[in-house]
């Protein structure tokens, strides 16, 4: 368990609506620096949505969301970028008519440092071997797992700080999972990259991760450190299967 | 074109130099088809930046061509013999060039003001919004008086030849070819795969989608000059609903995103009409007919064989 340190991240009462609809209603969260934080819940509760809102992908209507102690509420979604967070949306969503290369490539968008794109593509390559033996494939041509290596690769390239990752396991074979679930945990301790996880599989998630929140139609109903939640019998009951 | 395209855009334009020294040997009639087709490529081509590697739908095209037509005829008209009387041989060929570039100058500020609200909007919604503009441009026009109202401007000197054709063709192909193959171009494409990832990766969709608008308008512009400078006479009534879509059609068929496509699906749609003329009165019918049966077989585009993504040399 590493040091509790100063929040990287921190949301105040946020709020996000769909018209009439609460997706968030006051969500209030802290994610400290070198951490992998989870987010729990059942469909619907408002994981995607709480880090669509963290970057800017949906407006913030009341609240405020804090990154290095500065407000980043609401900029744009380029901006957000480029102080350093990163965003791997659900499903998978890679760009599937180009190549794996030209698909990480892309994750280095804002990045002009010819360099240093390239010393994080050989590291992409390392963490994700694969990846580099598909290099010139196209990327809608790969496999489920492959596709979710890609696009966690291509939001390591543009070399984040702060890393959120939108139901990684989701439609992959559960060999796959777990060794994405490793990659994970490797490039938190190796790259010291703060994580925040959304998932289904509860289980996996608190085994790698530090603190936990349980979002529940657009509230918080309960946070602690993941090995407590562990070990909690109403979430034992409601996410681990009894 | 991927691998050399300096040396394609010389070789390519020094074809065009030498090949207008054959128009005056060509049936005038043959001519004036070829032109059209030149014209057409150019539409179709920049017509496929915003509808087919970018992925947004347009149906504006023809308001765009209109404000290069009516402008550039206006500045050949009105302006050109105050600024420069008497002007022959060299001067007429630069005030014609002028002429061109202010028509596309023109459409692309146009596509700036269209485009910056507009494309916001997706799918349908924005197909709406143009096809609206393109309208608002065509009944603007016909209540203009000082542009000829409904009659349109008419006596537009005949400078359109083989030689600016296809300049402006080449140029056309060039562009949209060396934007969407460059590392900046990529963008287009991953607004077209994935709007929400490409935005999660730190691009600007919005201004992606407003640069291939504004290219893409800058060249219909030009079309709308070369078009006026060759019919010599311009209309509202020929910048309608039936002009955009005519060149939509072209890049459907053509096979979106497949600039080789585009460019053959141009050809083949303004010859169609031309080598249907001996059947009068069913020539639209057949050629609409072979549309329909072209799209029930070639959904794809018609000139689409494999994987049609431009491939970007990767360092």
């Amino acid at each position: 368990m590493p040091e509790i340190q100063a929040n990287l991240l921190e949301l105040q009462n946020v709020v996000v609506t769909y018209g009439v609809i609460n997706a968030l209603q006051n969500v209030s969260l802290n994610v400290s620096k070198g951490s992998i934080v989870t987010l729990l819940g059942g469909n619907g509760a408002g994981k995607t949505t709480t880090l669509r809102a963290i970057s800017a992908l949906v407006p913030v209507k009341s609240g405020q969301v804090l990154y290095q102690g500065e407000e980043i509420t609401n900029l744009k979604a380029h901006q957000i970028v480029s102080r350093g967070l990163a965003h791997v949306p659900e499903g998978r969503m890679v760009f599937s008519n180009l190549t794996v290369l030209e698909n990480l490539q892309m994750g280095a968008y804002l990045r002009k440092d010819k360099k240093k794109i390239k010393s994080q593509l050989e590291f992409v390559f390392t963490t994700f071997p694969r990846l580099q033996e598909r290099a010139k494939q196209i990327a809608g041509t790969l496999s489920g797992g492959e596709q979710q290596m890609l696009a966690i690769g291509r939001a390591l390239m543009s070399e984040p700080q702060f890393l959120m990752l939108d139901e990684p396991s989701l439609g992959i074979a559960p060999l796959l999972v777990k060794t994405i679930f490793e990659k994970i945990v490797e490039i938190n301790r190796e790259q010291k990259i703060t994580i925040l996880l959304v998932e289904q599989n509860a289980n996996l998630a608190l085994e790698i991760s530090d603190y936990g929140y349980v979002l529940e139609t657009g509230r918080i109903i309960l946070q602690d450190r993941s090995y407590s939640l562990r070990n909690n019998p109403d979430i034992r009951k409601a996410y681990l299967g009894g | 074109m991927q691998h050399r395209p300096k040396t394609f855009l010389i070789g390519a334009l020094a074809c065009a130099l030498g090949t207008s020294f054959l128009a005056p040997y060509l049936n005038p009639y043959y001519l004036d088809v070829i032109l059209t087709v030149g014209i057409n490529i150019v539409l179709a081509v920049s017509l496929n930046l915003v509808n087919g590697y970018t992925g947004q739908f347009s149906l504006g095209h023809a308001g765009f061509m209109a404000i290069g037509a009516y402008a550039s005829a206006a500045f050949t008209l009105f302006a050109a013999p105050a600024i420069f009387p008497n002007a022959n041989g060299w001067v007429t060929q630069a005030v014609f060039f002028l002429a061109l570039l202010l028509g596309g100058g023109i459409a692309a500020a146009a596509g700036i003001v269209v485009g910056a609200p507009s494309l916001r909007l997706k799918g349908d919604y924005l197909a709406i919004v143009t096809l609206g503009f393109g309208e608002i441009i065509r009944v603007l026009l016909r209540n203009v008086d000082s542009l000829g109202g409904a009659l349109g401007l008419n006596g537009i000197p005949f400078y359109t030849n083989l030689f600016w054709v296809a300049v402006w063709a080449i140029l056309t192909i060039y562009v949209v070819l060396a934007l969407v193959h460059s590392t900046f171009g990529r963008g287009f494409l991953a607004v077209r795969d994935d709007e929400v990832a490409a935005e999660a990766m730190g691009i600007n969709t919005t201004r992606y989608k407003i640069i291939a608008f504004v290219v893409s308008a800058f060249f219909a512009g030009i079309a709308g000059g070369l078009y006026g400078h060759l019919k010599s006479s311009i209309d509202p009534k020929g910048f309608d609903f039936m002009r955009s879509i005519e060149i939509v059609v072209m890049v459907i068929l053509g096979g979106m995103a497949n600039t080789r496509g585009v460019i053959l699906a141009a050809i083949l749609l303004t010859l169609l009409p031309e080598v249907l003329r001996p059947v009068a009165e069913y020539r639209m019918v057949i050629y609409s007919l072979l549309l329909i049966i072209l799209m029930l077989t070639r959904p794809q585009g018609l000139f689409s064989f494999r994987s049609n993504r431009p491939s970007v040399r990767t360092p």
